[in-house]
C-alpha cells in the first residue's frame, strides 16, 4: 500500500475549499435509546474545479455523508462549512442528483428542470430560457415537453443532471447517478458527462459523487476517498493523475482499482478476532449473505485456484462490489477463506465445504457457526438451556438493540437464522415468532 | 394507498392499538356532549312559509335531483379542503399528529346517522328562519360520509411520501407552497380520487336520509331526490318512489361516467414510477375532453394564476427548515402537551357520564339496557356478514376469476353499493307487511341492502388479483374444490375479505339507525335494537348520547378485536 497519496493532499494550494467537513460524526438512536456510530472523525475538503468519489462498501456511511453536505440532516457532532460559513439548514450552494433520478411523474421534462428556479423566484420567461438552455447542454433537446414516463432510464437521469445544473451551484452532489442504469448507458452517460467537464463547459465548480463502484471511482475522480465500515471512517484517500479520457485496460488503470480492491477487503485491525469464544454479538456482525451464494462463491474460488484476484472474481460474475463483498467476508467469518491484497485464497475447511456432499457441508457449516459466530451460538445455547427448547425471537431481538439499529437488528436476526436453519441447529416458526431447537422426527 | 385496483385499505386496520384510542373516543363524547348541552337552549323556529314544496310531481324530479347533486358535490368541496389542512396538520406537526389520527379513527367508527337530528337543530339556529340551515345541515351529514376516508388517504400519503421527493424539495430549497402543490398533494392524488369515489358512492345513503328529518314532531324538507321519496313514501305512491329509483340510478352512473371514472383515468399520471399500475384506467370521456382544446386553453390560464399565487405565498416560507435535534425541552413540552389533553380528557369523560346520571329518563341503570339493544343489533349486524359472506363470496370469486364478467360485473357492483338502499325500503316493508314478516328478522334484510355489495365487490377484486401462475399450478396438481378454497383462494382474498367486511359492517350499524324503525304510509314498523333506540330518543340528549357511546364501543371493540387480527394475519401471511 504504498502508493496510497498523503491524506491531506490538497489539489491546488492557496484555493479556498467549497465546503469543509470538521471532524463530523453522526450516530443514529437505537431503540433503547443507545447510540449507533454511523460516521466518525470525517474530515474532507472539496475544492474548486475537482471531481472527488466518495467510495465505500453499503454501510459505510457514504450516503449519510454526502447528505449532512448538503444540509439535509444534521451532524451528531462537527461542522460543515459552506465558503466558510457553517451551516444552518440546507446548504445553498449544492445541487443533489438521486440514484433513484427523483422525478416528478407529473411534471413534463422542462417543468421538472425549472423547478429549482421557480423556487428562487426566478421570472417566467427566465426560467424558461435557462432551463431550455441546460436541457439543451445535457442532450435532451427535442424531449423538453415529455413526461418522464416516456422517456428511457439514461434519458431520465439526464433530467436529473438539467434540473441540478440550471441552479448553477457551486458543487454538484451526485448519490450512486449511474447504478440504476444497465452497463453501457452508464457508461455513455458518464462519458458525455466527463465531456462537458473537460471542454469547462460545465455549470458548477466541482463534483462530489457517492459510489460503490471502483472502476467508476478511478475512471471518474481526481480523487477518490475510501471510507471504511462500521462505524465509517475515511480509510485513505487516492489522487488519480492519469490524464482523462481514460484507460480502464491501461496497466496503472488496473494497478489503481487492484489497490483499492485490497484496501477495501481488509479487515480493520481493531475488530477482535472472531474465533474468540468469548466476543459478544455486537463484536462480530453478520454480513448479509445467504448460505447459497457463500457456497457458491466457495466453489468459485475453488475453481478459480490458488491465490485468486478479487477484481477478476468480480468481473467473471458480472457482480458489483455491494454483492461480492458480504459474501467474502461471510467466507472469512467463517473460517473458510483468507483474504490479503486483494486476493482471496480457500483455508482448509473452506475446501472441504466446498468439495463435500450436502450433509457433509452442512455439518462443516454447523461447526463454523458454532466456533466462530456468536450469535448463533448464543440463540444455540439459549435454546438449549431454555425448559421446551423454544423461545421468542423478541428475546435476541432485544439482545440485539442494544448495538444496532431497529433495521440492522432484524437483518442481523434473520441472517443468524437463515444460517442456522439451514445448519439444522434450530428451527424457525415466522407466524409466531419462535425459534425452537429441531424436533427429533417431524411429519409435515 | 390502493391496494387492490383503487379500493382504498381501511387505515382503521393499519394502526395498532393502544390506550390513546380509548381515551379520545371519551374525548370525542365529551364534546358531543358539549355541543349538545349548547344546542339544547336553542329554539327551533321555521315557518311553514320557509319550508320549501315537498311534492311527488314528477315534474319537480330534475330539480330536485340537480339539487340533491349540488349538495353532494358541495360537501365533496368541503371534504377536499378539510382533507388537505387536518391530514397536513397530521402529518406535519407530531403532537397534532398524536390527537388527530386517533379522532380521525373513532370519528370513522362513529355512526354519523345518530347525530342528524341534532346537527339539523345546531344548524337551523345558525341560520334562522332560512333554508339555509337545513341545506348546511344535510351537506354536513354528506361530508361527515366523505371526510374521514379522504383525510386518512391523504394522511397515509403525507407519511409514505418517497424519502427522495422530500430531499429533492428541500435540496432544491422549494418554497413551503410550491412543495405542498408540485409535490406533497400530487403523491397523494391517486389515493384521493379513488377514496373519494368510494366516500361519494357511500354518502347517497346520507344524502337520502339528511334531505327530509322529523325534529320533535316539526318536519324539515329541503328540495331534493331524498325529500321526493320520503313524500312519496308517506303517500305510499310506489310509482313516484319507482321514479325517483330510475332517476337516481341515472344520477349514480351520470357521476361515475362523467366525473370519477374520467377522473381516475386523469390521475394516471400522478402515479409515481416506483409503483406500477396493475390496469390502466381508461375513460373515453377523458379522452374526448383531452382532445379538445380546452385543457390547452385552461391550462395556460391555470399556469398565469398559479404563478400569481405562487408568488405571492413565497410569504409562508421556503423548505429549507434545519433537521430538528431531539432534546430534553421537547420531551418535556410533550410532557406538558399530553397531561393537558389528558386532563381534559378525563373531565369531559366525566362530565359525559354524569350528565347520562343525573339527566332525567336516563341514569346509570340506562346502561346494561342499551348494551342489551346493542347485543340485538350486533345480531343482526353478524347474520348479515355471514349470510352475505356465504352468498357473495363464491359469486364474487367466480365473477374474479373470469377476467370477461370481472369487466362487466366490477362497474355495475359499484353502482349497487353506491345506490342509497333506503330507496328500495319501502318495497321491502310492503312486503314485510303483507307476510307478516317482524321487523326484528327484516331489520337485517334492510340493512343488507346497501352493506352486502362492499363484500361482492372487494371478493371479485381479491380474487382476480390472484396470480394466474398459481391457479395453473394448482390445475396442474390436481388441486380442487374445498382444498383449492383451503390452500388458494380463501388466502388470496383474505386481505380484500376484511376491506369488504369492515366496510359492510361499518354499513350496517349506521344502516340500523333508518332500518330499524321504518315507515310506509300510516303502518310503522320497529325492532328491537340500538338503532330504534337512537332514533326513539332524538329528543332525549342524555339517552342519545348514551345510544351513541355504545354503538361506538360496539364498531370500535369489532374493529379492534376481529378485523384489525384478521386483517394483519393476511397481510403478514397471505399477502400474494
Amino acid at each position: 500500500m504504498d502508493n496510497r497519496a498523503p491524506s491531506s493532499a490538497h489539489p491546488a494550494p492557496g484555493r479556498r475549499a467549497i465546503v469543509s467537513v470538521r471532524d463530523l460524526t453522526k450516530h443514529f438512536a437505537t431503540r433503547d435509546g443507545g447510540e449507533l456510530p454511523v460516521l466518525e472523525g470525517i474530515t474532507l475538503d472539496v475544492y474548486s474545479g475537482e471531481i472527488v468519489a466518495l467510495l465505500g462498501k453499503s454501510g459505510s456511511g457514504k450516503s449519510t455523508l454526502l447528505r449532512c453536505i448538503a444540509g439535509l440532516i444534521a451532524p451528531s457532532s462537527g461542522t460543515v462549512t459552506y465558503r466558510g460559513a457553517p451551516l444552518r439548514g440546507v446548504n445553498p450552494g449544492v445541487a443533489l442528483v438521486f440514484q433513484t433520478f427523483a422525478l416528478l411523474p407529473w411534471l413534463t421534462v422542462q417543468q421538472n428542470v425549472e423547478l429549482g428556479l421557480e423556487a428562487q423566484g426566478v421570472e417566467a420567461e427566465e426560467r424558461a430560457r435557462r432551463a431550455l438552455e441546460a436541457i439543451d447542454l445535457i442532450g435532451l433537446d427535442g424531449f423538453e415537453s415529455a413526461f418522464p414516463k416516456e422517456l428511457s432510464g439514461g434519458m431520465r437521469q439526464r433530467v436529473g443532471f438539467a434540473r441540478a445544473l440550471v441552479v448553477n451551484p457551486d458543487l454538484l452532489l451526485m448519490d450512486e447517478p449511474f447504478s440504476a442504469l444497465d452497463v453501457l448507458t452508464a457508461e455513455n452517460l458518464r462519458t458525455e458527462l466527463l465531456e462537458l467537464w473537460q471542454a469547462g463547459e460545465f455549470p458548477a465548480d466541482a463534483i462530489l459523487m457517492v459510489t460503490h463502484n471502483i472502476e467508476e471511482a478511478v475512471a471518474f475522480a481526481d480523487r477518490v476517498v475510501v471510507l471504511g465500515t462500521n462505524p465509517g471512517r475515511i480509510r485513505t484517500e487516492l489522487r488519480v493523475e492519469e490524464a482523462r479520457p481514460r484507460d480502464r485496460r491501461s496497466p496503472e488503470f488496473a494497478a489503481l482499482v487492484e489497490v483499492i480492491y485490497g484496501i477495501m477487503t481488509d479487515r480493520p485491525a481493531q475488530v477482535a478476532p472472531p474465533a474468540a469464544e468469548e466476543s459478544g454479538v455486537e463484536q462480530v456482525m453478520l454480513p448479509h449473505a445467504s448460505v447459497d451464494g457463500i457456497a457458491g462463491l466457495a466453489e468459485l474460488v475453488l475453481s478459480a485456484g490458488e491465490d485468486a484476484e478479487l477484481a477478476d472474481l468480480a468481473a467473471l460474475v458480472g457482480f458489483e462490489i455491494d454483492d461480492l463483498f458480504p459474501l467474502i467476508d461471510a467466507l472469512t467469518l467463517l473460517g473458510f477463506a483468507t483474504v490479503e491484497n486483494g486476493h482471496i485464497r480457500l483455508t482448509e475447511t473452506g475446501e472441504q465445504f466446498a468439495t463435500a456432499d450436502i450433509q457433509r457441508s452442512k455439518e462443516i457449516f454447523r461447526e463454523a457457526l458454532l466456533t466462530r459466530v456468536p450469535l448463533v451460538r448464543r440463540i444455540h445455547r439459549a435454546l438449549e438451556h431454555s425448559v421446551d427448547g423454544t423461545l421468542r425471537e423478541g428475546f435476541f431481538l432485544d439482545l440485539l438493540h442494544g448495538h444496532y439499529s431497529n433495521d440492522e437488528a432484524r437483518a442481523q436476526l434473520e441472517t443468524a437464522i437463515d444460517w442456522g436453519r439451514y445448519a439444522e441447529l434450530f428451527e424457525y416458526d415466522a407466524a409466531r415468532g419462535e425459534i425452537r431447537l429441531p424436533a427429533p422426527a417431524e411429519v409435515a | 394507498m390502493s391496494a387492490l385496483r383503487g379500493l382504498p385499505v381501511r387505515s382503521v386496520l393499519r394502526r395498532r392499538f393502544s390506550p390513546i384510542d380509548i381515551a379520545v373516543l371519551i374525548a370525542v363524547l365529551a364534546a358531543i356532549y358539549g355541543v349538545l348541552s349548547v344546542g339544547r337552549g336553542l329554539t327551533v323556529s321555521l315557518s311553514p312559509e320557509g319550508v320549501s314544496h315537498v311534492s311527488t310531481n314528477p315534474e319537480h324530479l330534475p330539480y330536485d335531483a340537480a339539487r340533491s347533486l349540488l349538495r353532494m358535490f358541495t360537501a365533496l368541496f368541503f371534504s377536499f379542503v378539510f382533507t388537505l389542512t387536518y391530514g397536513y396538520a397530521a402529518a406535519r406537526s407530531r403532537r397534532a399528529e398524536k390527537v388527530l389520527i386517533p379522532i380521525l379513527d373513532i370519528l370513522q367508527s362513529v355512526p354519523v346517522l345518530g347525530f342528524l337530528t341534532f346537527t339539523v337543530t345546531a344548524f337551523i339556529a345558525l341560520f334562522p328562519g332560512s333554508e339555509l340551515g337545513l341545506e348546511c345541515a344535510s351537506i354536513f351529514a354528506i361530508f361527515t360520509a366523505q371526510a374521514w376516508n379522504l383525510t386518512f388517504s391523504f394522511y397515509q400519503s403525507e407519511k409514505t411520501l418517497p424519502r427522495e421527493l422530500d430531499e429533492l424539495s428541500r435540496s432544491l430549497r422549494l418554497t413551503r407552497w410550491q412543495r405542498f402543490w408540485k409535490i406533497e398533494v400530487p403523491n397523494g392524488a391517486i389515493g384521493l380520487v379513488w377514496n373519494g369515489m368510494m366516500s361519494f358512492g357511500g354518502s347517497w345513503f346520507f344524502l337520502v336520509a339528511s334531505e327530509a328529518i322529523s325534529v320533535r314532531n316539526q318536519n324539515y324538507h329541503l328540495p331534493g331526490i331524498g325529500s321526493f321519496v320520503g313524500a312519496a313514501i308517506a303517500k305510499g305512491d310506489l310509482g313516484a318512489v319507482g321514479l325517483a329509483i330510475a332517476t337516481m340510478i341515472v344520477l349514480v352512473i351520470g357521476v361515475n361516467v362523467l366525473f370519477w371514472r374520467p377522473l381516475t383515468a386523469w390521475c394516471e399520471r400522478y402515479r409515481y414510477e416506483t409503483t406500477e399500475a396493475e390496469e390502466v384506467q381508461r375513460s373515453l370521456v377523458l379522452d374526448l375532453i383531452m382532445r379538445s382544446s380546452w385543457p390547452r386553453v385552461i391550462g395556460r390560464a391555470r399556469r398565469r394564476v398559479a404563478e400569481r399565487i405562487g408568488r405571492t405565498m413565497r410569504i409562508l416560507g421556503r423548505d429549507d427548515a434545519p433537521p430538528p435535534v431531539p432534546d430534553a425541552r421537547r420531551r418535556a413540552g410533550d410532557i406538558a402537551f399530553a397531561a393537558v389533553i389528558g386532563a381534559a380528557v378525563i373531565y369531559g369523560g366525566y362530565r359525559a357520564l354524569d350528565f347520562i346520571a343525573t339527566a332525567p329518563h336516563a341514569g346509570l341503570h340506562e346502561i346494561p339496557h342499551t348494551f342489551a339493544l346493542g347485543a340485538a343489533t350486533f345480531a343482526r349486524v353478524a347474520v348479515l356478514l355471514v349470510v352475505a359472506t356465504l352468498v357473495w363470496v363464491p359469486v364474487g370469486v367466480w365473477i374474479g376469476l373470469n377476467p370477461k364478467v370481472a369487466r362487466i360485473a366490477q362497474p355495475v357492483v359499484q353502482v349497487l353499493a353506491s345506490f342509497p338502499a333506503n330507496f328500495l325500503f319501502p318495497f321491502a316493508v310492503l312486503a314485510f307487511i303483507k307476510l307478516g314478516i317482524s321487523l326484528n328478522i327484516g331489520g337485517v334484510l334492510l340493512m343488507s341492502l346497501g352493506a352486502q355489495w362492499y363484500i361482492l365487490f372487494n371478493a371479485i377484486a381479491g380474487a382476480s388479483a390472484i396470480p394466474s401462475d398459481l391457479r395453473e399450478t394448482m390445475d396442474v396438481y390436481g388441486v380442487r374444490r374445498w382444498q383449492r378454497w383451503r390452500r388458494l383462494i380463501i388466502p388470496g382474498i383474505l386481505g380484500a375479505y376484511v376491506t369488504g367486511g369492515i366496510t359492510a359492517a361499518g354499513g350496517a350499524w349506521n344502516a340500523s339507525i333508518v332500518a330499524e324503525v321504518v315507515s310506509y304510509h300510516h303502518t310503522t314498523l320497529t325492532a328491537t335494537g340500538l338503532g330504534a333506540y337512537i332514533v326513539e330518543n332524538t329528543g332525549n340528549h342524555a339517552r342519545l348520547l348514551l345510544g351513541i357511546a355504545v354503538m361506538c364501543i360496539y364498531v370500535v371493540a369489532t374493529n379492534r378485536l376481529l378485523w384489525r387480527r384478521l386483517y394483519r394475519l393476511a397481510e403478514n401471511r397471505y399477502s400474494l
